[in-house]
């Protein structure tokens, strides 16, 4: 079991979700992704998207500023 | 997760620089948050999934040929507003690297890389004579309305 990062602060709708997506497909069944984030968007929905694809959102915690990082189980 | 999938189909039919992406955002975006998505590329939309992405003369006799070198593919789509020939969408594609959003090309890629369904009108390839290795590999099939309704069955679907 692996963790990844991926870093998708400095991005926009919709390569927000399109790179946690094609990164969690890249990852192992069991991975863990760690997302960080920022408030708006991204925090509404990136968590909420993964969960209805049937990932396992583990936590979501404040890093600093408006980042937030989401931990996703795959 | 829903038992249901999610889907979104929509209708291809401008080949214009801003409405293409509109097309292509809304399809990658939706095929990341789960949807199954399909596009219907008919008439000037059918410039957005020719191989030649510049000018090339594309057709089937001499006359789809000119009409096909003067519609041009992806890299030469004309923007619907402040196109100042072929001037805008160069503005515009630099405004959005400045402005760290993704280019129509990034959004055709992460659309394909998404398994979005891309499909090709057979009429409108007819009147054109373009043929579907025209086009290209991602495109999956060509199709006539008939089909069409029936891929889009229960789901949403958008004309642009």
């Amino acid at each position: 079991m692996a963790t990844h990062t991926l870093d998708i602060t400095k991005e926009h709708c919709p390569m927000t979700f399109v790179k946690t997506k094609l990164k969690l497909a890249q990852i192992s069944d069991g991975d863990i992704l760690e997302v960080l984030l920022t408030e708006g968007e991204p925090l509404n929905n990136v968590p909420k998207s993964a969960t209805e694809q049937g990932f396992k959102v583990l936590g979501i915690e404040h890093v600093s500023g408006n980042i937030h990082k989401v931990t996703i189980e795959k | 997760m829903s038992d249901e999938k999610k889907k979104l189909s929509l209708i291809a039919f401008s080949g214009d620089f801003d409405k293409l992406t509109a097309v292509f955002t809304l399809a990658s975006g939706a095929a990341a948050v789960g949807y199954e998505v399909n596009i219907f590329f008919t008439f000037w939309g059918l410039d957005a999934i020719k191989q030649k992405k510049g000018r090339s003369f594309v057709g089937g006799n001499l006359l789809t040929k000119i009409f096909g070198f003067m519609m041009g593919g992806l890299h030469v789509a004309p923007t619907s507003r402040f196109n100042f020939c072929g001037l805008g969408p160069r503005i515009f594609r630099k405004l959005m690297k400045k402005n760290n959003v993704a280019t129509l090309e990034e959004l055709v890629e992460a659309s394909t890389a998404l398994g979005v369904n891309l499909y090709a009108c057979e009429m409108a390839m007819h009147v054109l004579g373009l043929k579907q290795s025209d086009f290209i590999h991602e495109v999956k099939d060509t199709l006539g309305v008939a089909t069409f309704l029936e891929i889009s069955e229960g789901g949403r679907t958008m004309f642009i």
